[in-house]
């Protein structure tokens, strides 16, 4: 186990999948969990299986929508889209996310 | 924030369509696997090492499904779901348990919730269809120097309506019984006098005619109209919607019926059901002293407010005080030393509300007490099963259930079982929420209304009992399952070895506790037993045997004044010509009879009373022989003769306790005392005697002639060893011969008047020795289960005993002796627990020590016999044990 993979802060998998989706259009969840390792070049240890539970809370919050459909190799998956409480909501965990990460780097260079 | 309740309703959701979500959740997860699988096909990976790699990146499939389920749906909802089958499934499985502890709890419960709806049927919510009876007070007088309430005059009434701008509404509800004639029948009924602005003033509107306008409270007997209840309109009209306009006679006044009230709805009188409603103008038809309308010292009416929202009673309380105040600057000689005041409905202190109070206090007390019993006894059954539920508990702990959720599971059966007991318990609250009127001997074969009422109120409190109830019974199995030892448990289990000391100990505790509470229940009905019957037997300073009492309303045949007094005079005359009567008499109010004295300011020559008082002292008018017929013994001086009539002197006769208050001591024959502006002689002393209830302590009182202060509404009593049933008939004979219209009132012994006066102790009696029995038989029941458990589960020792020689009484004495101690300490806690307790029955007792002896005594003994009678079946099953099987098994 490559010791540098981090592991997936607690609230920021929601972001992801947010900012996953805000960027794929239309997608399953195992192609959101493929674009977020892509993407985080391999460095996020990310147990595939935690996504689901996270979908569910996102789609109970009306973030997302859920809906059957056919995978690019005819499969048949289940495929999620944001909706527009979960672009808004993107915009907003965004912006502070980051404030919060600059306010921490802020904190970190100045010791 | 609309978030939480999307969320919620989505889980919810989500409980009604498992099955497809779980369908579902599989598709989506089987489908991701096999895309992860195809794409590490594609790069090239091994079949098997592709699936491997797929299954260590998804991490756990199941574990991914149980954390996707607990999102998906409400958790906790569905494990008390769950919890609920598995309980009733238990239930269901031993029925003898179910039914026992469902009954249990039913009879706790149910105490609970009768007492509970007598309490606001009679107490906080007696009028049932009136609006917005939270600020509803009752108003009434007070007298300086003076416990208690008084009533108010009309005029001052009149005062404080126009004063008074804190209150919504004030109004008078005065109770009269009067003779109804429609046609050619007549009846005692009873009603109420009102003021005009009754039924706007309580909310009730006719469903027929209408209520009363404004003025028809005013002008001497000059609107003869009234309102009847929606029973009177249905018993005696057969509910004529051509009613209003029609008359009916009241007291032989013709009155014209202008509106029928709702039905459900009784008035404003907590004990009777009014029939109907009379506006004030008319009290001189219903009440005895004339025209009071514009007299501001006849004091007889019995008022109302309600407050307008957001006032206290303080508030009101101190704008009533400072037109009190006025008023008696204004007019000292009728309101010097008066005062008004604002009683909570539930302390009323003229009608049945202020008797019952105290009553209905000790109530509350003795049905928790039943409860505490109840559920010792669901406690103690729930034990025994747990006893036999331990290798169930027991493999559920090693399979890796929580003792929390073990603990709800409990709680949850002991939720279903006091549901199931307070629904019961609630059903019987309405069975008997008119039972406490049945316990109240009827008058005049009307009987008492007193109805319970089972509101919202009275359901939620219900519901805090059930819980409660929950907690105790669930309590005590569930602290031993908190003991289980998982290794110990599982190893012995099959054995079938008695669960220890500690168990045992716990369950005779639980027995110990119902023997005493129940100790406690006896010692209060023992008391109050005791008490009745001292007030019973108590000599009233009359005779009450061979004395009888009835009565003609002259009033209510419209006779005037010499008509009346030569009615007395020849109906005198020949009840005491009739066979067995000694002697007869005429007064105007019956001792110990609801109504009121007259009552009068006096002055006595050579008596400075001290600054700030008035001397007021009640009396009564009475015909010549009245002491003489009630055996009311004169200490000097003599009697009442027909000589002292309108042509004689006016004399009056002093009871001893006034004789010493006014005039120390010196004999007040032959000195003078001021009634009303006139002077009296006084002519006799005689001994005191109750006036208004058994209870009262010695009080100033004096009588004077009827003839010389008329009244045409007056008691007989008729000295004679004869029956009350021999002498009805040979009475309205006589009644009859003289006026063919008249009636005559029931005749009953003043013993029997005695009685009725002291109804409310009956009732008290009545109430704690049911629910004292009750409390004796459930805790009997529950020694009964400790002891046959004991003896089934110590055959081994018995056949052990029997084998060594002992012999079956030896077995019997040792079983019962088991018991009896159990419930010697259970008198012991008990009688500590009583000798405290009963003083606060104290406003119940008469003449009886909260710790007299012999009810102590009486407990006692009947908890040694019920104990005896709980264990003997124990025991002697115990003497039966086959002494080879119990050592071989």
């Amino acid at each position: 186990m490559p010791e540098s993979k981090t592991e997936v802060l607690q609230g920021t998998l929601d972001l992801l999948v947010l900012k996953t989706l805000d960027s794929l259009g239309p997608m399953h969840g195992f192609g959101i969990a493929l674009r977020i390792q892509q993407v985080s070049q391999h460095l996020l240890q990310l147990n595939q299986g935690t996504l689901y539970p996270a979908l569910l809370r996102l789609e109970q919050r009306g973030w997302i929508v859920s809906k059957w459909g056919v995978s690019e190799n005819n499969r048949k998956a289940k495929f999620y889209s944001l909706t527009r409480a979960g672009r808004k909501q993107l915009v907003e965990q965004a912006e502070s996310w980051g404030r919060m990460s600059s306010m921490i780097n802020r904190v970190l260079s100045t010791s | 924030m609309r978030a939480p309740l999307h969320i919620f309703i989505h889980r919810l959701a989500a409980l009604f369509r498992r099955r497809r979500l779980e369908d579902d959740l599989d598709e989506e997860l089987r489908s991701h696997l096999e895309m992860a699988v195809e794409l590490n096909l594609s790069k090239g990976v091994s079949p098997p090492d592709a699936r491997r790699e797929a299954l260590r990146n998804f991490g756990g499939v199941e574990q991914t499904k149980e954390f996707y389920r607990d999102q998906r749906g409400l958790p906790l909802l569905e494990t008390t779901l769950q919890d609920l089958r598995f309980g009733l499934r238990m239930l269901r499985r031993s029925p003898g348990f179910s039914v026992l502890a469902i009954l249990c709890l039913t009879l706790g419960i149910g105490a609970n919730a009768a007492v509970f709806s007598w309490i606001e049927g009679i107490l906080f919510r007696p009028y049932p269809a009136v609006a917005h009876q939270e600020r509803l007070l009752a108003l009434a007088g007070t007298a300086r120097g003076e416990a208690g309430a008084d009533s108010l005059s009309w005029p001052d009434f009149v005062d404080l309506q126009r004063n008074c701008t804190l209150l919504d509404s004030l109004f008078v509800s005065k109770i009269t019984g009067t003779t109804l004639s429609i046609g050619d029948r007549a009846e005692v009924t009873t009603g109420s006098i009102v003021s005009a602005n009754y039924f706007d003033a309580i909310g009730v509107h006719p469903i027929l005619g209408r209520g009363f306008e404004p003025g028809e409270d005013s002008g001497r007997n000059a609107h003869p109209v009234t309102v009847i209840s929606y029973q009177l309109w249905q018993r005696r009209f057969k509910g004529d919607p051509q009613v209003i306009g029609k008359t009916q006679r009241l007291n032989g006044v013709y009155h014209t019926i202008v509106g029928v009230a709702p039905e459900g709805f009784y008035g404003t009188f907590v004990g009777w059901a009014m029939q109907f409603w009379v506006p004030a103008s008319m009290e001189e038809i219903f009440e005895s002293g004339g025209y009071k309308l514009e007299d501001r010292g006849a004091r007889w009416i019995e008022a109302y407010v309600r407050l307008k929202p957001g006032v206290t009673r303080q508030q009101a309380q101190q704008e009533i005080s400072a037109v009190a105040r006025r008023l008696e600057a204004d007019y000292p000689e009728t309101n010097r030393g008066r005062g008004i005041r604002l009683w909570p409905l539930w302390q009323t202190p003229f009608n049945n509300a202020g008797t019952l109070l105290p009553t209905l206090e000790v109530m509350l007390a003795v049905v928790a007490f039943v409860l505490f019993i109840a559920c010792a006894n669901v406690g103690n059954l729930l034990l025994v099963r747990s006893f036999a539920r331990r290798h169930e508990m027991t493999v559920r702990l090693a399979i890796g259930a929580g003792r929390g959720r073990l603990l709800r599971q409990l709680f949850t059966e002991g939720l279903i079982l006091a549901a199931f007991g307070a629904a019961g318990g609630l059903l019987l609250a309405h069975w008997c929420r008119h039972a406490l009127a049945l316990l109240f001997p009827s008058r005049g074969g009307v009987a008492m209304h007193l109805p319970g009422e089972i509101d919202w109120r009275v359901l939620a409190l219900s519901a805090g009992v059930c819980v409660l109830a929950t907690l105790l019974a669930g309590l005590i199995p569930a602290m031993q399952t908190g003991k289980i030892d998982l290794a110990g448990a599982l190893k012995a289990d099959s054995s079938g070895v008695v669960g220890g000391h500690r168990r045992a100990w716990v369950r005779s505790g639980l027995v110990v506790m119902q023997v005493s509470l129940s100790f406690v229940l006896l010692v209060g009905a023992g008391l109050l037993l005791h008490s009745l019957q001292k007030i019973r037997n108590t000599s009233p300073g009359f005779s009450t045997h061979e004395v009888l009492n009835t009565g003609v309303n002259l009033l209510a045949a419209g006779y005037d004044t010499p008509r009346a007094r030569n009615f007395q005079d020849q109906l005198l005359d020949r009840v005491k010509a009739l066979p067995g009567v000694g002697l007869a008499a005429f007064a105007r109010m019956t001792p110990l009879s609801y109504g009121s004295y007259s009552s009068t300011l006096i002055s006595v020559d050579g008596y400075q009373p001290p600054p700030e008082e008035q001397p007021t002292v009640e009396y009564n008018e009475v015909g010549p022989d009245y002491f003489a017929t009630m055996g009311i013994p004169l200490l000097c001086g003599r009697e009442f003769t027909p000589a002292d009539d309108e042509k004689g002197a006016l004399v009056a006769v002093v009871n001893e306790t006034m004789a010493s208050q006014y005039w120390h001591g010196r004999n007040p024959i032959g000195e003078r005392v001021q009634v009303k502006g006139r002077w009296m002689q006084v002519v006799g002393v005689a001994k005191d005697s109750k006036y208004e209830s058994v209870r009262e302590t010695a009080k100033p009182f004096f009588y004077v002639p009827l003839r010389q202060n008329f009244s045409p509404r007056v008691g007989l009593y008729i000295r004679t060893p004869l029956r009350p049933e021999a002498m009805a008939a040979p009475l309205a004979r006589e009644v009859h011969a003289l006026d063919g219209n008249l009636a005559l009132y029931e005749v009953i012994t003043l013993q029997e008047q005695l009685h009725r006066s002291t109804s409310p102790q009956l009732v008290a009696v009545t109430l704690v020795g049911v629910l004292g029995g009750l409390a004796l038989l459930l805790a009997a029941v529950g020694l009964y289960g400790v002891m046959s458990y004991a003896v089934s589960q110590s055959t081994r020792e018995l056949g052990l005993r029997m084998a060594l020689g002992a012999d079956a009484p030896n077995l019997l004495g040792l079983g019962l002796s088991r018991g009896l101690a159990l419930t010697a300490g259970g008198v012991l806690f008990g009688a500590a627990m009583a000798l405290a307790l009963t003083r606060l029955m104290g406003k119940l007792l008469y003449n009886v020590s909260p710790h007299e002896p012999l009810a102590f005594g009486a407990a006692f003994a009947v908890m040694t016999l019920a104990s005896l009678a709980a264990c003997f079946l124990p025991a002697w099953r115990a003497t039966r044990t086959d002494p080879a099987r119990a050592l071989r098994d």
